[in-house]
């Protein structure tokens, strides 16, 4: 750009370096003295309302007040809260229809998930380590004893939880039209929460769970056909050594293999499954209609019979 | 009584579940039977004026025209579960923190434990070992369980009681259920835990256990009072009972279904009809056959050489 004043500078239109540098900086410090407060006001303001930060924005896709329409947004644009519709039944709210029991099973297996996955930090499954394991995680690991507790607790817990689910569900002929598919989903669930109890009941391998797993697993001896003491097993040629027992145990007799099985069963392949089933089980709630009720009565004389 | 024996069992760590579990089914099954027969109530009231049934709103809670039908998952539905999920877990820090759990000898095979007893959850089945030989106890049982609980929502062809709680529109669908559930499982699980004692005998709670206590009793085969000896006709024998309980108990369980029952009686199919029966028979069995054991000693009834019943 041509300048205008070329001649009045000594060397024409070259200015000297050390002056642009000097003007540079004294444009530099001086947009530090105006721009920065001006700025640092700015972000004041801003950070007196985070909901308009761009991080905030990109996390939550909307506002935050008591508009139907974001009380709404704020379950439909989340990924867990969504499990919900936007609005339900204004008596299904209450506790003494659903006894909060299927959420509360749900909860229990999220802290069985949290729990044990630190409990199997300090687990091996095998026969020389798995009982020291324990007694390492009683006696030394910090808060170990409380880690162990709380989980078994927690299944304890949960067990009862479903039942008394299943219980209210029944209660409540929650059953009927439209729900038979998701009550099958849920007596899966039932064996599954079962089965995870008992496979975990081997791990510490002490007396307890020896016996108790030993106890169980010997009627799988007797299963027809497929037991070695079961009606027609011995015709089907079973011996100890390869009938169903054996498969479940990895052996003739609960040791080493069993720990292992019980372990992988009881950490891999049942939480996988369950998790599956109750993915497929909460979709089903909500597309069969949400909660049964309570719903308005029904008179017999509402129904037809068909003659 | 032995205080010390009782205590001893009701505080055993792994049992504590159990005790816990009795005060709340007492709690949710008095929580049930109020809405039941709150429920009932306002079913009776709307039956006999067919007026008021048309304008009724239908439920028990209070409802005004103008309300809204539907409330907002957040916060009303949301807030409950976060307080929920802050008293389970409060619960179990306090539990986890009061009550180590069990942890015995390390295993040994060679050290038998007396009783040696499976999980609690399990101990119905286990009980059922003194009355059926472990094939049906441990394997039968609960298949049938488990298929038979898959079945019910499509036998019950009841269309009432959807949604709500009733006794009054679904009593035998309930009773049926109680029985199953509190009779044949809680129960025998309370059996299991509280009575049972060293070799599986029955110490009454606060009778101290005997380990060396040994009770004869002579069981005997129901073909043996009958002087049956052959093994084919002791075969054909235990079919003729077997298939006769399944027979008269079935005329007899027609004969009252369709009597106190006559309209899921006529919305059944025959398929439908014949599985609720199956495992209502089957249900019934149980019962029958821990009665005639614990009454006349009969350990079989059907003996033949594959397996015995
Ligand atoms: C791991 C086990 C289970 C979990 C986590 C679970 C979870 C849930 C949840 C959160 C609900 C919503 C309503 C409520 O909380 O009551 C529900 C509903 C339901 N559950 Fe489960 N459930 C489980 C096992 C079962 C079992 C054992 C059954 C029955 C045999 C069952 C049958 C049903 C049915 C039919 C509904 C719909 C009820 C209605 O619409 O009122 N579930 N379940």
């Amino acid at each position: 750009m041509p300048d205008k004043d070329n001649d009045t500078k000594p060397n024409g239109n070259r200015v000297g370096l050390l002056e642009r540098v000097k003007s540079g900086v004294k444009e530099d410090v001086q947009s530090l003295k105006t721009d920065i407060p001006a700025k640092a006001k700015e972000q004041i303001d801003i950070l007196k309302d985070p909901t308009r930060t761009q991080v905030y924005t990109s996390i939550f896709r909307h506002k935050h007040d008591e508009t139907p329409r974001n009380r709404a947004l704020g379950v439909l644009s989340n990924v867990f809260l969504h499990l919900h519709p936007a609005k339900i039944n204004r008596d299904a709210v209450r506790y003494s229809y659903t006894w909060g029991m299927g959420g509360i099973t749900f909860y229990l297996f999220i802290v069985l998930t949290f729990t044990g996955v630190l409990l199997m930090f300090y687990y091996h499954p095998s026969k020389v380590q798995a009982f020291r394991d324990v007694l390492y995680l009683e006696h030394d690991v910090p808060f170990g004893k409380l880690l162990r507790n709380m989980h078994r607790w927690a299944a304890h817990l949960m067990v009862i939880a479903v039942w008394l689910h299943m219980f209210r569900v029944f209660l409540t002929g929650s059953y009927k039209k439209p729900r038979e598919f998701n009550w099958n989903i849920g007596v899966l669930l039932l064996v599954f929460t079962l089965l995870l109890s008992f496979t975990g009941y081997l791990l510490p391998d002490d007396q307890l769970g020896f016996w108790a797993v030993t106890v169980g697993t010997n009627m799988a001896r007797a299963t027809p056909l497929l037991g070695h003491e079961g009606p027609f097993g011995p015709l089907l040629h079973m011996t100890p050594y390869n009938d169903i027992r054996f498969g479940l145990l990895g052996g003739s007799i609960v040791d080493a293999n069993a720990l292992l099985r019980s372990y992988i069963w009881h950490c891999i392949g049942i939480p996988i499954v369950a998790s599956v089933l109750m993915i497929v089980h909460f979709w089903r709630v909500r597309k069969d209609g949400g909660i049964s009720g309570p719903a308005a009565v029904i008179l017999p004389g509402d129904i037809k019979e068909k003659k | 009584m032995d205080w010390h024996q009782l205590w001893s069992i009701a505080s055993a760590p792994d049992n504590v579940p159990i005790v816990a579990l009795i005060p709340l089914l007492i709690f949710y099954i008095y929580l049930a039977w109020k809405q039941a027969s709150a429920n009932d109530a306002l079913l009776a009231e709307l039956e006999t004026s067919p007026a008021l049934a048309k304008t009724h709103h239908r439920k028990t809670w209070p409802f005004r025209p103008g309300w809204q039908k539907e409330v907002h998952v957040w916060p009303f539905l949301l807030r409950i579960e976060f307080l929920a999920a802050i008293i389970v877990t409060i619960v179990l820090m306090v539990w986890s923190i009061t009550l180590n759990a069990p942890l015995e000898e390390p295993s040994n095979p060679n050290l038998t434990m007396n009783p040696a007893k499976a999980p609690w959850y399990f101990l119905g089945l286990q009980e059922m070992l003194v009355y059926f030989d472990p094939w049906i106890a441990g394997v039968v049982m609960p298949t049938l369980i488990i298929i038979g609980l898959m079945v019910i929502p499509y036998i019950d062809t009841n269309p009432l009681g959807n949604g709500y709680y009733t006794w009054k529109q679904r009593k035998f669908a309930i009773g049926t259920f109680l029985f199953g559930f509190i009779i044949l499982w809680v129960s025998m699980i309370i059996i299991g835990t509280f009575i049972r004692g060293p070799g599986w005998q029955w110490f009454w709670p606060g009778q101290t256990w005997d380990h060396n206590r040994l009770i004869y009793v002579v069981n005997r085969d129901l073909p043996d009072l009958f002087g049956i000896t052959s093994n084919l006709a002791k075969g054909i024998f235990g079919v003729i009972v077997v298939g006769g309980f399944y027979a008269i108990g079935g005329f007899v369980a027609h004969a009252l279904f369709r009597r106190y029952n006559p309209k899921d009686y006529r919305r059944m199919s025959l398929l439908q009809y014949s599985i609720m029966m199956l495992f209502l028979l089957t249900m019934v069995a149980l019962p029958i056959k821990m009665l005639i054991r614990l009454l006349f000693h009969i350990k079989y009834v059907w003996i033949t050489p594959w397996f015995n019943v």
